[in-house]
């Protein structure tokens, strides 16, 4: 098939970006996007171009380095699927296609598709963590945990980390993010005992670091590749709450 | 010939580990902040490693290519990690799971490292849940358990199909916990292109910072690779892109010995090739083995659709000729059981290169919801992917270049042959002798990160407490920034007519056609010299576009292109001089009459480690015998 792809260029973060058209004239609808774009730099490349920055790595969705921006979707247009799992049978012949990066004042972009997530591992350092030297835990079945509250734990521990969720959000919230660590460890007993700690710690360095606010538009679950629930945020505002209460 | 003493504590097996800790030298807390340490790698046995020696005070530098920790390949890990906590009250123990290792790598693996990999597991599976990794559980609230390759014990912990994920996330939680104290300093998106070493002792590093462009020089008392195994020297594999093995590559030839390079695991279960543009392949878990059945078609070149094809005339492969283990046979046999079928003529699909992994009979007995608790995220993924709903009809699978079992040679201590310098997880080779058993990769890398380094870095610094810091300004750290640009300029100079990526392509092609999963004197010696011609080829005709202050992805590419073309030649090398079939490496002239691979006691039972000694020289090996005292040297039989 053919497509017409507008793509945001930019050479460094200081620069100035533009969008470029390309035309693809033999994509084939088993490629998947990623893929599509190696070919576009692979042409790029051989006749002297420069070619097009993405961050990619595992492609299979898994390690949350793809982004992208497809047609005014974070991830492009299928529902849990990461950019990278994306593939060119959902699009049609002779369509065009715009991708930037995500745009977010907490993700600025560093080049083309690039851009720095680097906030979402000093919201990890300020408190996503229980606090456990090596050598000093107890037996694994000592602590016994409801199969329930377990399966719903590692639901909320499959975010990728790809911030998918603030490039969705007309706020660049990164409410939900944040939500399903402050989840994951709420709903342990491991995580109950520094709780009230993490909560406050992780939501006022997301605010320090620019990030905005919630605004209730969903837009956060409805993009996010691994279904990450807003139920989280709902749990984050309880524990928050509470840990500011007491 | 430098003499290789592996430092293996003596007394009984069961002993060793105790009786080295109980006797290394340790470091004073107050004098650990004075000590730096460098980390190259901050995947799974990095990230503990980092999490680890940083909890005990040692001043940590960490350093990944990806722009956070969470990214490393760690991630991708499915099925699970083992440990012989008994749970399950199976009888298992740290003897049986050292000796399934043992038996399962084809003996060729090291009996002490290999013990002390059990040793520590169920420490491990503690540690990990104490952070918070919600491995999957019973309805009674305990841990749950299932079963993997090779084995006829549940050891195996996981989280759905996203161990890797998971125990992942719980050792980068770790490693930021260290951040947030400040013995951590995480230098991301940076590319490790050289070692630097001062009086025999690994001091420093030359990094490419990946976004302004500079070669950065940074200086320790020890440095640590876990920079993962060589397996995208392949092109298409299981692997993200991006893995790669510089780093290591650039301690074999500062003299770290590189050992068993062929032992490289082609895994049975992956999605298969689909088209030409395909930059990797997608693993589905082994661990779906424990409820799906093999098979391809009775009748060679039957094309019908797998549900129309009637019970009676499927062959269930696996079961056939491995009754005891049936489809949970390890990894290398299950790969060469599904090529020998396919290159027979009774592969499926439209390239023919594909068996069936088919869960109908499981669906019926447990019902689709428990079918997907168990494996949901695999399912969906396969669809995505392919197309095609498993739940409604059998997957199709093949094998796909996976894990690399041989990397740098490291002795008890984890130190490789240059002082100072550790390799830990799959960047070294000590633990998985010819093939790895599933489930086994997680459990060594955390292993190695929360439980074994803390000792043996210990013992080594307990030496430096007396050693300043170093300068940057060493000459040894100007010569080696040199070598590096120069590399870096000669790359740029080429400027050719063609892709980075297209060479790599084409070597992995020689190799997987070469040097796969079949072997013999013949088609290695064809490799060796398509390897070198294409490697001509290569530094004459590639084509990197920008230039090197920049974040320039061509740049990084080509560099480990490079590399790969020569640690592709080690693989061969190592390959050539094994003329025995253990494990993963199967020379096709050493078989038995059932097509197993027979191995050679006499001649082979040792480690091959590589010595390099000049570009254009041939590597000198070093031979590290295996003198089994603790298990019986058998067949290696899973019928």
């Amino acid at each position: 098939m053919k497509i017409t792809l507008k793509i945001w260029r930019q050479k460094n973060a200081k620069a100035k970006g533009k969008f470029v058209d390309y035309e693809l004239n033999e994509v084939s609808t088993e490629m998947s996007f990623l893929e599509m774009l190696d070919a576009l730099n692979e042409k790029l490349i051989i006749s002297g171009g420069e070619p097009i920055a993405f961050e990619h790595d595992c492609r299979e969705g898994i390690c949350g380095c793809c982004s992208l921006y497809i047609n005014g979707q974070p991830h492009g247009p299928e529902e849990k699927t990461t950019t990278c799992e994306l593939h060119m049978r959902s699009f049609k012949d002779g369509s065009t296609i715009t991708i930037e990066p995500f745009r977010a004042k907490a993700f600025p972009v560093m080049k083309d598709l690039i851009v720095d997530r680097n906030g979402f591992d000093k919201i990890m350092a300020a408190g996503g963590f229980v606090s456990i030297d090596a050598g000093s835990a107890q037996d694994s079945n000592s602590i016994l945990i409801k199969k329930k509250n377990s399966d719903e734990a590692f639901n909320s521990a499959t975010c990728i980390g790809c911030g998918a969720c603030v490039a969705a959000c007309k706020n660049a919230s990164a409410m939900l993010f944040v939500s399903a660590k402050v989840s994951q460890f709420a709903l342990l007993e491991q995580g109950k005992v520094e709780a009230k700690e993490r909560v406050v710690a992780m939501v006022n360095k997301m605010d320090d670091l620019g990030f905005g606010n919630c605004t209730n538009t969903y837009a956060c679950e409805a993009e996010c590749p691994k279904g990450i629930s807003v139920a989280n945020i709902a749990r984050m505002n309880r524990e928050f709450l509470s840990a500011k209460l007491t | 010939m430098t003499k290789l003493d592996a430092k293996i504590p003596k007394g009984p097996l069961a002993d060793k580990w105790t009786t080295y800790k109980a006797t290394a030298k340790l470091v004073n807390p107050a004098n650990r902040k004075k000590l730096d340490v460098i980390l190259v790698g901050t995947g799974l046995a990095g990230a503990a490693a980092a999490s680890s020696l940083g909890e005990m005070g040692y001043n940590i530098k960490a350093f990944c290519f990806q722009d956070t920790p969470r990214r490393a390949h760690s991630v991708a890990a499915q099925g699970g990690i083992n440990a012989s906590k008994n749970y399950k009250n199976d009888g298992d123990s740290d003897y049986r799971l050292f000796y399934d290792m043992i038996k399962g790598g084809d003996y060729r693996a090291r009996e002490a490292n290999v013990y002390r990999a059990a040793e520590v597991s169920n420490a491990t599976i503690d540690q990990l849940t104490a952070q918070g990794v919600p491995f999957a559980r019973e309805y009674g609230g305990t841990l749950d358990n299932r079963s993997f390759g090779g084995v006829q014990v549940s050891r195996t912990f996981y989280a759905k199909g996203q161990t890797g994920q998971q125990c992942l996330l719980g050792a980068y939680s770790g490693l930021s916990r260290q951040v947030k104290r400040g013995t951590v300093t995480m230098y991301p998106r940076r590319d490790m292109l050289d070692i630097v070493i001062v009086e025999g002792k690994a001091r420093g590093i030359i990094v490419r910072n990946l976004v302004s462009g500079e070669i950065e020089r940074h200086s320790a008392h020890a440095v640590i690779l876990a920079t993962g195994g060589y397996g995208t020297v392949y092109y298409l594999s299981t692997l993200a892109v991006n893995s790669n093995a510089t780093a290591a590559w650039s301690a074999y030839k500062k003299g770290a010995f590189f050992a068993n390079p062929s032992f490289i695991q082609i895994h049975p279960t992956s999605i298969p090739v689909l088209n030409d543009y395909q930059a990797k392949l997608t693993l589905m878990s082994e661990s779906l083995r424990n409820d799906g059945r093999i098979w391809v078609p009775i009748k060679q070149g039957d094309k019908r659709h797998a549900n129309d094809i009637p019970e009676e005339e499927r062959d269930y492969y696996l079961e056939r000729r491995y009754p005891a283990f049936g489809n949970l046979a390890p990894r290398d046999v299950a790969s060469r059981a599904a090529k020998e079928r396919c290159d027979a003529g009774y592969g499926v699909g439209e390239t023919g290169l594909a068996v069936n992994l088919d869960f109908k009979d499981a669906i019926e007995a447990q019902g689709q919801a428990a079918i997907e608790d168990k494996y949901g995220n695999l399912f969906e993924m396969y669809e995505k992917i392919t197309g095609l709903n498993p739940y409604k009809e059998p997957m199709r699978i093949y094998p796909a270049g996976h894990y690399t079992m041989g990397g740098l040679w490291v002795d008890y201590n984890l130190m490789t042959t240059i002082p100072g310098l550790f390799a830990i997880g799959e960047s070294n080779f000590s633990d998985h002798g010819a093939n790895r058993l599933g489930a086994s990769s997680l459990m060594q890398c955390a292993g190695d990160g929360y439980f074994i380094t803390p000792y043996t870095v210990s013992n080594y610094l307990a030496d430096e407490i007396k050693t300043p810091r170093y300068s940057t300004e060493l000459p040894e750290f100007d010569e080696a920034e040199k070598a590096v640009r120069d590399k870096m300029n000669k790359l740029l100079a080429v400027n050719g007519t063609e892709s980075a990526t297209s060479f790599h392509k084409r070597l992995g092609k020689i190799l997987w056609d070469y040097s796969g999963m079949l072997r013999n004197e013949k088609s290695l010696k064809k490799a060796l010299a398509l390897v070198d011609e294409l490697k001509e080829e290569f530094w004459n005709k590639v084509k990197i576009p920008g230039v090197d202050k920049e974040i320039n992805q061509e740049l990084e590419r080509a560099g480990r292109i490079a590399d790969f073309f020569e640690i592709a030649k080690l693989i061969i090398i190592d390959g050539l001089n094994r003329k025995e079939s253990c494990g993963a490496h199967f020379r096709e002239e050493n078989q038995t009459e059932g097509g197993e691979a027979k191995r050679d006691d006499k001649n082979y039972a040792y480690v091959a480690a590589w010595e390099y000694i000049g570009d254009n020289k041939a590597p000198k090996i070093h031979k590290e015998a295996l003198n089994y005292q603790f298990v019986e040297v058998k067949e290696r039989s899973y019928k």
